[in-house]
């Protein structure tokens, strides 16, 4: 059996890990599917009432999936982090039941009519459902993240008593709820989503045009919105996540010192571009000697600060806790940055060609986009990592340790039957997603001329499928 | 300075720990009644052989329970925020419980979208058995866990626990008989009776728990005979002959009120038993429980803007969808 402590943290990683991928397509696609709406309700050709009925059921398919790995997470923190949620849930707690009554109703209602009511309500309604479901999934992206802020920059509490216990009592709910972090994490989130989103379309338009479909003129479509797309956000997360980086090194030196894989407090701090531990005992976390680092002096701390390359950074020795498993830091905050820097250059060769009037005669660019349909999730992925591992081992920074906040009464038997049965469960819902979704894709767009309203049936794709 | 002033005292002086008890109670009962009616619907369409039946059952549930089901997220989520020792001992302590609610709920929730994306008739047996599987274990496993919660039961199975459990099956298809009347173009009598057999067999396992209760629960005794109890228990009674009154005369609005109902009742039935104790393995009373007067006015700040807003979600999902369901409804 597995540590309760141990088995309690797998899950929530592996849990929220999964999740994710899903509500970033489905956040991501929402401005799509509002745009291809609103020329359709418009009146601006067949071509987007397809676009949108294709892409809708992606997006159905992928909300659905996005809905039930989701649900599991509202209630982990009580059954696994009991002692956390105890502990912080009287702030916590509050942005979780808002995202609930300000976001998840309105997403999931109006979804309800986005997806099955095109027939039943006016045009000018039925956008508007596009619209607030899109709506309603970005504010459920502002509570989780003003909660998860909290997590990382904690504000606007102090310690009280409560039923006997010590726990966080909320003193000002503007300081904890306005934090300085969320507005980094929305606008950086938001921007992941629609990117991959962008992507993962695009991908999808390259792989048919290559295969020659003859829906070419609705592949084109969806593959020049996504490179607008690509075209705008690509770049606005290299500049902002920059930024973003600064913002961390005032706000959490340690996980900048696990970005930067520093022990040393030091002026002139390198920026590190590879770092191998070499001491198979310790490979997560390992110690200046135990590990090869090759880096530019003065690097970080010139990231860091904007600028200044003599600025001190504060390495892992100036800390009182323990270390995290930083390697996974460093090297997932690398591989988020290197895949960030392959969508600008893929945004930019297209947008070239484009200018050119030749974006869909590079086959290697439309081989370059069949390769990277799933690399934003991927970059979304390191992205979290980065975040979450970059926090340990606090849950709430500087206040409250992941190990202390598991529940106290959970068995190494309990933990390990949900473990295990959250891996076989979750493998088998993405293993679906993805062979039901390349099914949609393989069986591509009803064709033109067939009811222009949307009444065909939910499960269209398997008819021509075969 | 508003937040200052927030932190002194509740919002106009009025009760928020007990406006709040009702208020978790309340998105309690709105779940059992509006998912719980898409529940009772995949119990049915495991029960009745037609296949226009089993068509309308899908395309009736499909735009709704995506939305209904928020109100058990809700639930938490308020759990969370106004009574997090609640929160965190309750569903740590019933633990593999819980986690065989989601999982049930996980199964109800993909079955029908993924039964629609393939017409061959093997796969379409298979989500469709997984569709009646989650649809009937999640209302059970909830039943099991509100009565654990209840009588403070030690372990995972209880008596009153596997009593409430069928209750909450039971109860679910007597609203998903009604709801599925209500979106049949053409009364099926099998549907129609099933829905009798499940609101007889909702008022004995009723009976049957109010007398456990009363007989070998401490403390229990003396409010199972106070006026509201009873008064309760008799709602539930008369509204379970209206409903078969109802169901008989096709007046299937009527009956899923009445259900509607019958649910409010049944949880109210639980809160007043519970209260002013609101977590009775840890002996924790609601007042005790509850976080500062800060975290309660903020939260009922947000509760008074956006519930409003909820129910208008709600009355306009439910109106877009009224009438029959037309099967093959989609994108």
């Amino acid at each position: 059996m597995v540590d309760p402590v141990l088995a309690s943290r797998l899950q929530f990683a592996w849990t929220t890990m999964v999740h994710i991928i899903f509500p970033t397509i489905s956040m991501g696609l929402a401005p799509f599917l509002v745009y291809w709406t609103w020329k359709e309700v418009r009146g601006d050709g067949e071509v987007y009432a397809r676009l949108r009925r294709f892409w809708a059921k992606i997006f159905g398919l992928t909300f659905v999936v996005g809905t039930v790995t989701g649900i599991v997470l509202e209630f982990e923190f009580g059954t696994n982090f009991a002692a956390y949620a105890s502990a912080v849930g009287g702030i916590f707690g509050g942005p979780l039941a808002t995202e609930g009554l300000m976001a998840f109703f309105l997403e999931s209602t109006m979804l309800g009519i986005f997806l099955f009511g095109r027939d039943r309500v006016s045009d000018r309604m039925y956008l508007a459902a596009a619209f607030l479901t899109g709506l309603g999934s970005w504010l459920s992206a502002v509570w989780i993240l003003i909660a998860n802020s909290w997590m990382q920059v904690p504000r606007g509490y102090e310690m009280g008593t409560r039923a006997g216990q010590e726990v966080a009592v909320i003193t000002d709910p503007v300081a904890a709820y306005l934090n300085p972090r969320f507005i980094w994490m929305f606008s950086h989130m938001q921007m992941a989503a629609v990117l991959s989103a962008a992507l993962f379309i695009a991908g999808i338009a390259a792989y048919k045009l290559l295969q020659g479909s003859d829906e070419g003129q609705f592949w084109k479509k969806t593959m020049k919105v996504a490179v607008v797309a690509m075209l705008i956000t690509a770049p606005f997360q290299a500049v902002q996540g920059d930024a973003y980086g600064r913002h961390v090194h005032e706000t959490q030196p340690a996980k900048m010192a696990a970005i930067d894989a520093l022990w040393e407090t030091q002026a002139y701090a390198p920026e590190y571009l590879v770092a191998i531990p070499t001491n198979p005992n310790d490979l997560l976390s390992p110690r200046p000697d135990d590990m090869i680092r090759i880096g530019i002096p003065g690097g970080a701390s010139f990231l860091a600060t904007g600028g200044d390359p003599s600025e001190p950074l504060k390495g892992f020795e100036a800390f009182d806790f323990e270390t995290p498993p930083f390697m996974l830091v460093f090297w997932s905050f690398r591989a988020m940055v290197g895949l960030g820097f392959w969508f600008i250059f893929l945004a930019l060769w297209a947008g070239y060609r484009w200018r050119k009037g030749e974006l869909f005669e590079d086959r290697l660019l439309q081989k370059a986009f069949v390769v990277s349909t799933g690399l934003g999730v991927l970059a979304v992925e390191f992205g979290w990592m980065v975040t979450e591992i970059g926090r340990q081992p606090w849950a709430i920074q500087g206040v409250l340790k992941v190990a202390e906040g598991v529940s106290p009464g959970l068995t190494g038997t309990e933990a390990t039957i949900t473990l295990v049965g959250f891996v076989l469960a979750y493998t088998a819902l993405m293993a679906i997603w993805g062979y039901l979704g390349i099914r949609i894709v393989r069986s591509g767009p009803e064709p033109a001329g067939a009811d222009a309203t949307g009444s065909a049936t939910a499960g269209d794709a398997g008819v021509t499928g075969e | 300075m508003i937040a200052l002033s927030l932190a002194d005292a509740p919002l106009l002086g009025l009760p928020l720990v007990e406006i709040w008890y009702v208020v978790m109670f309340l998105t309690l009962a709105m779940f059992l009644w509006l998912d719980g009616s898409n529940f009772g619907i995949g119990v049915l369409f495991g029960l009745v052989d037609d296949e226009n039946v089993e068509d309308t059952m899908l395309t009736a549930v499909a735009p709704l329970w995506d939305g209904t089901e928020v109100w058990l997220i809700v639930f938490g989520g308020a759990m969370f925020a106004v009574f997090p020792d609640v929160y965190a001992q309750l569903f740590s302590g019933y633990y593999l419980l819980m986690f065989m609610i989601l999982g049930s709920l996980i199964l109800r929730g993909v079955s029908p979208e993924f039964r629609e994306q393939r017409h061959d008739e093997r796969w379409q047996r298979l989500w469709g058995t997984l569709f009646v599987v989650g649809s009937t274990l999640a209302p059970f496993f909830l039943g099991m866990f509100a009565a654990n919660w209840l009588v403070a039961a030690p372990g995972l199975f209880s008596v009153p626990g596997v009593v409430v459990g069928l209750a909450i099956v039971a109860l679910s298809t007597v609203e998903g008989a009604a709801f599925t009347s209500m979106k049949l173009e053409e009364r099926s009598e099998t549907v129609v009776n099933y829905g009798y057999l499940a609101q007889g067999s909702y008022l004995l396992l009723a009976v049957l728990t109010v007398v456990y209760l009363y007989l070998f629960v401490d403390g229990m005794a003396a409010k199972i005979l106070s006026p509201l109890a009873i008064a309760l228990v008799l709602l539930t009674a008369v509204l379970g002959l209206a409903y078969i009154w109802m169901l008989r005369r096709g007046v299937a609005l009527g009956a899923f009120v009445g259900s509607g109902v019958q649910t409010f009742g049944l949880v109210a039935l639980v809160a007043y038993l519970l209260y002013p104790t609101i977590y009775p393995a840890g002996n924790l009373t609601a007042t005790e429980a509850a976080v500062s007067t800060l975290g309660l006015n903020v939260m009922s700040i947000v509760l008074v803007i956006f519930l409003p807003l909820v129910l208008l979600y709600f009355a306009v999902l439910y109106s877009a969808f009224r009438g029959p369901a037309r099967a093959g409804e989609g994108y």
